[in-house]
């Protein structure tokens, strides 16, 4: 396990530095201009990226934690199905998902005509709204996996102890969450830090510009190496040391010997938790629901541009599910090796799966393009630069779920595995495929929707032969054909529920 | 699965290039203009028809990105023709050194500036323009002192100079009417901005879910609705101070093993089978003669009063000063 950890982690390393190295040497060439770089501009980039991440993450988090916790304390019929389509504001391009929440929020839009105020979002507000509503319900989900990892023991002993929902959440329910923050507090952050179409578009103008659009800039209109390679460095100053906080803030994973027993709810239900409940539910049902929904109705009327739509969806699924595959082969010896290592290997593999997504995927496209050119641009190199960049964007995803979920299976298993003498594949195949499914299968879903939706790697290496869902919507707005994108958009959202689904069903 | 697997195989065989032996002429464009409702496929019908040859078409995001990969690539570029630069470019493109002369004959060109480039050919033209909607807006601004002092609460959507084409285009416009007080001209603006989008994309997309009743976009825009659509609801306003000009061109590169053809793509490019396919798939405005008139919607489109337009030399050393003064007048 040590040696396919090392493995994995001199990939992310490699692909990485294959990325940025190129892109310095470039920049090198032309001569730094250290002066031009820290300008009173990149001061006020730098303090609105952190201002508006901060705040985007605090929401998403907040807001998840009631809905973790009353999606783990309730069982309600299409549970299941809410469960899935949470993953798939992950798996919309962000112009998609702008589109359907300005429907709801805009300046026409449902809230507007149901309350006759003309609604401004546009703004933090709109940033805000638009962050909150594709990392809530991936921080809910995450959460809500350690909360069904807890030990049916500890719901046995607080009935005997006779917990009411209150201490049932100081001693129970909150430790476990607390858990999970510093991961999903990274990844939102970084998510929102790197956020670029949704900044730009709902942020009103200029002043809502983060470091990832400054770098973008750099490298596309100015085609600045020099400066793009000196931003992201500022960018990844900036985020590690964030990242490296979160990990120290955390609390030790609390690791109680479980039974395998079915995990049993002794109801402390109340009248008033029935109502609180609820009321959560239907907040947080609305909010994410109705901007797919908008999406669905928008969609449903359109001209379906099926010949198009049927080859773009055979190389997103190709490209998606590769990317899937790498993702969840990198991602597991690591989370082994984080599960077993001392908590600073924890701290310090954790961080270098962000490290991908510190780094501007643009950055990273133009370094391969350049050793890609270099070594002779081999022929269908393209659809693999794509995979393996959708991978490790998605890795930090699988990680985060994977390594609480793993460490808690070795705390239990280890000593039992090693007494039985199982290891390798057996114990793959006996004790944590069994074990581990459900993370892994958000995990697997996780990742898919992640490079399902993406919309940079396939901009930076597509093609006219290798479009992909989120590329065809894009390319059909670009040419006015609002409504067959609005027809594109559904069948990507509906496709990716099903896979979301499939990958799920597989425990 | 297996089937799947052994589908995707031999789709990925048949896909492998074929080994016709007729020469291969290799065209760098921008991805639309080849997509399938582009004018790329008809070009290429039409070209290879005459020329025994074999059109290739890569497809680059945009004009932008297409001179970024021609930086990175440098000679050992696989282009024989770049196709899609504007004239915001073609001085950045030019410096790169890569380009030969076009050599071809401009007299049927119909562009409505005077044109000296020896590099670049134009293929196509079009005009920036605010697009209403005539079912909110009845009383649109006749220009763009009107657009600028105007009511703020009748919103535009604008795109960024820093990330897209027509952000700069309404930049260069702001710049050619008021000068020296573009950025006053852009602070007296800035309430009437809904948002800055960081595409055309973005910023059309909100305009027809009726978030803002006006879009920068092109004169064209209302032909597409016209043509398309059938509909008259959204118009280009008319401004008095003239409209600014985007002329997309061509050019071929200097070391291509098929300078030959090259040439004579460049000079087809002014000729009715390439033209042909401007109005209606690229919704521009042809570059030279078509062999039909101009579809009917055309006919109604603005007329600009004025033409406006900074030389290629001028916007490449004055963007990056300009797009600061931009930044600072909107950050404000």
């Amino acid at each position: 396990m040590r040696l396919s950890a090392s493995l994995s982690f001199s990939l992310i390393l490699v692909a990485i530095g294959a990325g940025l190295v190129p892109v310095i040497a470039i920049g090198f060439g032309q001569g730094y201009e250290l002066s031009r770089l820290f300008d009173a501009y990149f001061f006020r980039v730098v303090t609105f990226t952190i201002v508006q991440a901060t705040l985007s993450t605090v929401f998403s988090v907040l807001f998840a934690i009631p809905v973790a916790r009353t999606l783990a304390r309730r069982q309600f019929p299409g549970r299941g199905l809410v469960l899935r389509l949470f993953a798939l504001p992950l798996a919309l391009p962000a112009i998609v998902a702008i589109l359907g929440i300005v429907e709801i929020y805009g300046r026409s839009g449902w809230l507007s005509r149901l309350t006759a105020l003309e609604l401004d979002i546009y703004g933090l507000a709109g940033i805000l709204i638009a962050h909150v509503f594709f990392n809530m319900p991936l921080a809910a989900r995450m959460m809500l996996v350690r909360l069904d990892q807890i030990a049916p023991e500890s719901f046995r002993l607080s009935a005997q102890l006779g917990f009411g929902a209150g201490a049932f959440w100081r001693f129970i329910e909150w430790p476990a969450i607390r858990e999970t923050l510093p991961g999903i507090a990274s990844l939102v952050f970084l998510l929102c830090a790197a956020s670029f179409a949704t900044v730009l578009t709902l942020g009103g103008g200029p002043q809502a510009t983060t470091l990832e659009v400054a770098i973008y800039q750099a490298l596309r209109y100015d085609f600045d190496p020099a400066r793009a390679s000196l931003l992201s460095m500022a960018q990844l100053a900036l985020c590690v040391p964030l990242v490296a906080l979160t990990a120290a803030a955390a609390g030790r994973l609390q690791h109680a010997p479980a039974l395998r027993a079915k995990a049993r709810r002794f109801a402390t239900d109340t009248a008033f938790s029935r109502l609180a409940d609820g009321g959560i539910l239907a907040v947080a049902l609305a909010f994410v629901f109705l901007p797919l929904i908008a999406l669905v109705l928008a969609g449903i009327g359109a001209p379906f541009a099926w010949s198009a739509i049927a080859g773009a969806m055979i190389t997103s699924l190709f490209l998606a599910g590769g990317a899937m595959l790498l993702s969840l082969l990198l991602a597991w010896p690591l989370a082994n090796a984080a599960a077993r290592g001392s908590p600073l290997l924890t701290r310090l593999l954790s961080t270098a799966a962000l490290l991908a997504f510190i780094v501007p995927p643009a950055v990273l496209a133009t370094g391969w393009f350049v050793l890609a050119l270099k070594a002779g641009d081999p022929p269908h190199l393209a659809p693999l630069l794509v995979i393996v960049m959708n991978a490790l964007m998605a890795l930090p995803f699988g990680l985060s779920v994977l390594t609480p979920a793993v460490s808690q299976s070795a705390a239990r298993h280890d000593r039992l595995c090693a007494g039985l003498g199982l290891s390798g594949f057996a114990r793959l195949r006996l004790i944590d495929l069994p074990v581990l499914a459900r993370p892994l299968g958000l995990a697997a879903a996780l990742s898919f929707a992640i490079s399902l939706g993406d919309l940079t790697a396939i901009t930076l290496f597509g093609s006219q032969d290798l479009t992909t869902l989120p590329a065809l919507v894009y390319r059909q707005m670009g040419s006015y054909r609002l409504d067959a994108a609005a027809g594109s958009a559904l069948v990507l959202a509906v496709f990716s529920t099903a896979i979301i689904a499939m990958a799920e069903r597989w425990r | 699965m297996k089937k799947l697997l052994f589908t995707l195989i031999a789709l990925a065989f048949a896909a492998a290039p074929s080994t016709a032996q007729q020469p291969k002429l290799t065209i760098y464009t921008y991805e639309s203009f080849v997509s399938e409702w582009g004018p790329g496929p008809k070009i290429e019908a039409a070209f290879e028809a005459t020329c025994g040859c074999d059109i290739e078409w890569v497809g680059i995001a945009d004009g932008v990105a297409l001179l970024n990969r021609l930086k990175l690539e440098g000679k050992g570029t696989k282009a024989d023709i770049v196709l899609g630069l504007d004239t915001n470019l073609t001085a950045e493109a030019a410096a790169t050194g890569l380009f030969a002369p076009h050599d071809a004959a401009t007299t049927p060109m119909t562009v409505p500036v005077s044109w000296s480039d020896p590099i670049f050919l134009p293929y196509d033209y079009g005009y920036f323009a605010v697009v209403y909607d005539t079912q909110v807006l009845k009383d649109p601004p006749k220009s763009l002192a009107e657009l600028v002092d105007g009511d703020p609460n009748q919103k535009i959507v604008i795109q960024d100079p820093r990330s897209s084409t027509p952000g700069l285009g309404l930049l260069l416009w702001m710049k050619a009417v008021y000068g020296d007080k573009a950025a006053e001209a852009w602070t007296k603006l800035k309430p009437r901005i809904l948002t800055v989008t960081p595409g055309w994309s973005e910023a059309y997309g909100l305009f027809t879910k009726g978030e803002a009743p006006m879009v920068l976009s092109y004169t064209t825009s209302p032909a597409y609705h016209m043509v398309a659509e059938n509909t008259e609801r959204y118009q280009a306003a008319s401004f008095s101070e003239g409209h600014y000009l985007q002329v997309e061109v061509a050019g071929r590169i200097a070391d291509s093993p098929n300078a030959e053809l090259a040439k004579k793509f460049l000079a087809f490019m002014l000729t009715p089978g390439f033209q042909d396919t401007i109005p209606e798939n690229n919704w521009m405005f042809p570059a030279a003669a078509t062999s039909t008139p101009l579809p009917e919607a055309f006919g109604k489109l603005v007329q600009p009063v004025k033409t406006l337009l900074f030389s290629p030399e001028e916007v490449a050393g004055k963007r990056r000063e300009w797009i600061d003064e931009w930044l600072a007048a909107m950050a404000r």
